[in-house]
């Protein structure tokens, strides 16, 4: 049951840091947990039927199906990661004058909730189709059953106690500095992300490694273990990166850690910022269909 | 709504030259059996691209998985994917079927 249960946590993972992190940066707009349960819903909804396709998934688009389908749910969740930021710089000043008069937010319940929620429902939908499949076939294997309902408990409670310690702590933080922190792990999470949809465009043939391994820390910190894994979540950590994993990553971080900065600002820059925004979304869009189109 | 279709079409047709290329690579082939790879050891060419070719012979998925390949693919029960690794520099890369990780694992020698 232990080893069921482990397996299971480290699926549920990933995608409770990121409902922990979402949580803590929707903080004190109203009907954010409707949004973000609705995201939970659909996300194992999608899930469920993701792994009822896998083997149609699995052929598809000259047996690459997988790969198109990851990258395309990781760069559509960019995607709307960076349009949250980018927002949140526009407004971010006000809405940290107002968290300091609690109870006052009133003009955050603009705040783009339901970009955060199609966040959570691909981060669900991408780490529960695989668990979805484990689980059958814990399920299928003799007496399985019993073990599967036991061991799939224990690892989801787990999994979402870590992502509510991970809220929690984030909460501890002062009202007035709470969005700088969550805005920067959400630039984070985007920049992971966009990396690994780079990994799966590698694993596809359609994007060069551009080296196949810049270093490895392995013996540092391995991506198996459950601290590696955590931090993969987070900042998107790899411990034998290819050239192409930091290229996505650095580029992710810089483009919308730049517009955040031109849309903060006032003036000229902020037109331009707008403009750019629309650009690199649209384009993000646009791979994100190709990937799901191309199955 | 033309853009995503257009761009959808590059990317069949990227998959589809990538599938002329991988014609003449060499394969290995793998095989899944009661959540162990067999064999546990492949040898394959450095710096070459090699076509895995790996049967679930189980009924249940599996998915390999390899940090140092960069690779995870799931693999449906009773099917066969496709996985292309390399260039590789000569050493040994590591690879375990993230669903069965107590008995799941193989080494890839590259020499």
């Amino acid at each position: 049951m232990l080893q069921t249960a482990i397996i299971v946590f480290r699926e549920v993972l990933e995608a409770a840091l990121v409902v922990g992190i979402v949580m803590a940066a929707s903080r004190g707009v109203p009907r954010r947990a409707l949004w973000v349960g609705g995201g939970v819903v659909g996300g194992v909804a999608g899930a469920c039927l993701v792994a009822g396709f896998a083997e149609a998934i699995a052929q598809a688009a000259a047996g690459m199906g997988q790969e198109l389908f990851n990258a395309g749910i990781l760069f559509l969740a960019v995607a709307m990661l960076g349009w949250h930021n980018v927002w949140m710089g526009r407004h971010g000043r006000e809405l940290a004058q107002e968290a300091n008069a609690l109870g006052r937010a009133v003009g955050a319940g603009a705040r783009p909730l339901h970009a955060l929620a199609i966040v959570v429902g691909m981060a669900v939908l991408r780490e529960g189709s695989e668990l979805v499949l484990f689980l059958y076939g814990i399920a299928a294997s003799a007496g399985g059953g019993a073990e599967m309902l036991a061991g799939g408990a224990l690892g989801l409670a787990a999994g979402a106690a870590t992502g509510a310690a991970l809220y929690f702590g984030l909460l501890r933080i002062p009202a007035k500095h709470l969005f700088a922190v969550t805005s920067a792990l959400i630039l984070l999470l985007a920049a992971g992300m966009a990396s690994q949809a780079a990994s799966f465009l590698v694993q596809a043939e359609l994007l060069p490694s551009l080296g196949q391994q810049i270093w490895d820390s392995s013996a540092f910190l391995s991506d198996g273990s459950i601290a590696g894994k955590a931090l993969h979540a987070l900042i998107g950590y790899v411990a034998q990166p290819s050239g192409i994993q930091l290229l996505f990553w650095g580029a992710t971080l810089l483009v919308i850690g730049g517009l955040m900065r031109l849309n903060g600002g006032a003036g000229a820059g902020k037109d331009l910022a707008r403009r750019a925004a629309s650009v690199a979304a649209l384009a993000l869009l646009t791979l994100a269909a190709a990937g799901i189109a191309a199955i | 709504m033309i853009r995503p279709v257009i761009a959808a079409a590059l990317l069949v047709g990227l998959a589809a030259s990538a599938d002329m290329v991988r014609a003449d690579e060499p394969s290995v082939a793998l095989t899944i059996k009661d959540h162990q790879f067999a064999p546990a050891e492949i040898e394959v060419p450095a710096n070459a691209k090699v076509k895995l070719v790996v049967k679930n012979a189980d009924p249940t998925p599996e998915e390999f998985e390899s940090g140092s390949l960069h690779r995870e693919k799931v693999i449906p029960g009773g099917q066969e994917i496709t996985i292309s690794i390399g260039p590789l520099k000569p050493g040994r890369y590591e690879f375990v079927g993230d669903f069965h990780r107590a008995t799941a694992h193989g080494t890839i020698i590259a020499k």
